[in-house]
């Protein structure tokens, strides 16, 4: 077996904010990833879309260090977050995650799953987070819903507090796993108008989805993840329209028909 | 009450049509069973009392034994003392709380480790638990009621209450102990990794997260083992300690009379029931959470 030499330099500044290298992700016998490379820069969106089991929740994961890779390299903006030195805890602060199945806090109220992380993670002032924690819920329209629990929100309501609890602390970047899974069709839409909002506002944002028209509405990249690795990538509008790859194709004629 | 067998008032919401004669000839049926069931239950306990009751006054010895354990002089005079004593008990068992629930937390904390590193931290927390919840109350009150004095590493004495409370936490830390690592493992891991994904390190979830959830869906348990603890800490009395049981022993040896022994029996019941029906409150109220409507 030849090693490769898979060690890159870092980013320069103003470089992007994410860049993969050849990660590699198997669990027993089973590779995952095989390899997968690809960069997300400031401000842009990148879309994974991909069958279930091509490795699109699995590539978000090991971003977020809630999987260890097998093999590759993970730069978030010029620190190298796949050497094991690096305080693991401090790196996911930096990173806004929003889940398939929202994962609220059950036991706390709307406002305090918004500003646990900036309370406990960033050590800011009750009174000051709270104040930011209310102007975000101001922002997603559940301004009065701050004290209630999650449990009597609905889907799509749960689904806008969790992305606000993973933008309150203002990461670099945010990873949203195919967030509207989970949801009924016609909560769809709020949900992906609030991405949409982020996107103006600036964020940098990669997320796995099966909507492929919100995709070509908000997306400046698409990326076909196919057994592990980048298929075919490229604009938005270049990949789900005009697909250079046959399974490409294939995958976007399944899913829109 | 509201069961999913209680019907009533539905016919009487606006918007719903009038209730058809079937569910009515269906309601009437459910509530001929109902007296049914409720007129058989009634009877058989009536019955099963009197039977109680005939056997125990027929009985040879009954004049001596109503005379030995239910005489109304020797209860009335035993109240005062029983009584002094329960409130040791009751100053002993608070303390014991605080420790279990300090100790008992930790314990739980310690199994919830994961990681080769942390094996022997799991080890020694398992091995504490599996003594602990093997061994009687009574030894563990007797080693430590009778060894730690023996050491001599104290100067002068130490209370034997002091003594009966450290057993108590010894032994009903390693029962909350479990108690509360069932409740941790019945987290959802997805809290777990929401709340490491917001960068919070592994204790900060478990004491932000985890821990708050786990003993919620454990209070039960936890309220049942705090009633058993309730009635064991009277055991104390077994190291000299004059707490209600004691107390009850020595108006018993001036008097050879055991209704001392009844009163104190009595108080600690009396002590022990709001618990016991704030336990079942609880439970019957988080089972009404868990299984919203359904037949069974």
């Amino acid at each position: 077996m030849t090693t490769r030499e898979p060690s890159v330099a870092a980013p320069g500044p103003g470089g992007p904010v994410l860049r993969l290298r050849d990660i590699v992700k198997v669990y027993g016998t089973n590779p995952v990833l095989r390899g997968v490379s690809l960069d997300v820069s400031q401000h842009e969106v990148v879309v994974l879309i991909g069958a279930s089991g091509s490795g699109k929740s699995t590539l978000l994961k090991t971003v977020n260090l809630l999987e260890r890779i097998d093999d590759g390299q993970i730069f978030l903006s010029d620190t190298d977050i796949s050497d094991p030195t690096i305080d693991v805890d401090a790196t996911r602060a930096r990173i806004g995650v929003v889940f398939q199945h929202f994962n609220l806090f059950p036991h706390l109220s709307v406002l305090d799953n918004v500003t646990l992380g900036l309370r406990k993670v960033k050590g800011v002032r009750k009174d000051v987070a709270d104040e930011r924690g209310r102007t975000l819920l101001a922002r997603i329209g559940l301004d009065d819903k701050a004290g209630a629990f999650p449990d009597r929100l609905s889907g799509g309501q749960q689904q806008r507090v969790a992305i606000a609890r993973a933008v309150a602390t203002d990461p670099e970047l945010l990873l949203l796993d195919e967030i509207t899974s989970a949801l009924d069709p016609h909560l769809i839409g709020e949900v992906l108008d609030l991405v949409g909002e982020l996107k103006d506002a600036g964020s940098t944002i990669l997320m796995a989805t099966h909507e492929i028209g919100f995709a070509r509405r908000c997306a400046d990249r698409v990326i076909f993840l196919k057994d592990g690795l980048v298929h075919e990538e490229g604009p938005a509008a270049q990949v789900l329209e005009d697909p250079q790859e046959p399974a490409t194709r294939e995958f976007l004629h399944r899913v829109l028909h | 009450m509201s069961t999913s067998g209680d019907q009533q008032g539905v016919a009487d919401l606006p918007g719903l049509p009038p209730t058809s004669r079937l569910e009515l000839n269906r309601r009437a049926f459910r509530q001929r069973q109902t007296v049914r069931s409720l007129l058989i239950s009634l009877g058989s306990t009536a019955i099963f009392a009197v039977v109680i009751a005939l056997v125990l006054v027929n009985s040879p010895g009954w004049r001596v034994t109503q005379d030995t354990f239910f005489n109304p002089e020797y209860f009335v005079a035993a109240i005062p003392a029983v009584w002094e004593g329960l409130l040791l008990n009751i100053r002993v068992l608070a303390f014991a709380v605080v420790g279990v629930a300090v100790v008992g937390v930790l314990l739980a904390s310690l199994r919830s480790l994961r990681g080769p590193v942390f094996f022997p931290l799991r080890f020694l927390a398992a091995a504490y638990t599996d003594l602990f919840r093997g061994m009687p109350f009574l030894i563990v009150l007797y080693l430590i009621g009778f060894g730690i004095p023996a050491l001599g590493l104290f100067q002068g004495i130490i209370p034997v209450a002091v003594l009966g409370t450290i057993a108590l936490v010894l032994t009903y830390s390693s029962y909350v102990a479990e108690v509360l690592r069932a409740g941790i493992e019945a987290v959802h891991p997805s809290q777990r990794l929401a709340a490491r994904s917001l960068g919070l390190s592994h204790y900060k979830s478990l004491r932000i997260v985890v821990l708050p959830q786990a003993i919620r869906k454990v209070t039960p348990a936890l309220m049942n083992d705090f009633v058993s603890m309730q009635k064991d800490v009277g055991l104390i009395s077994v190291l000299g300690a004059v707490d209600a049981v004691r107390a009850a022993q020595i108006k018993v040896a001036i008097s050879y009379n055991y209704t001392a022994y009844v009163v104190a029996g009595l108080m600690f019941v009396a002590f022990s029931w709001p618990f016991i029906r704030l336990t079942d409150w609880l439970t019957a109220r988080q089972q009404a959470r868990e299984q919203l409507g359904g037949m069974v």
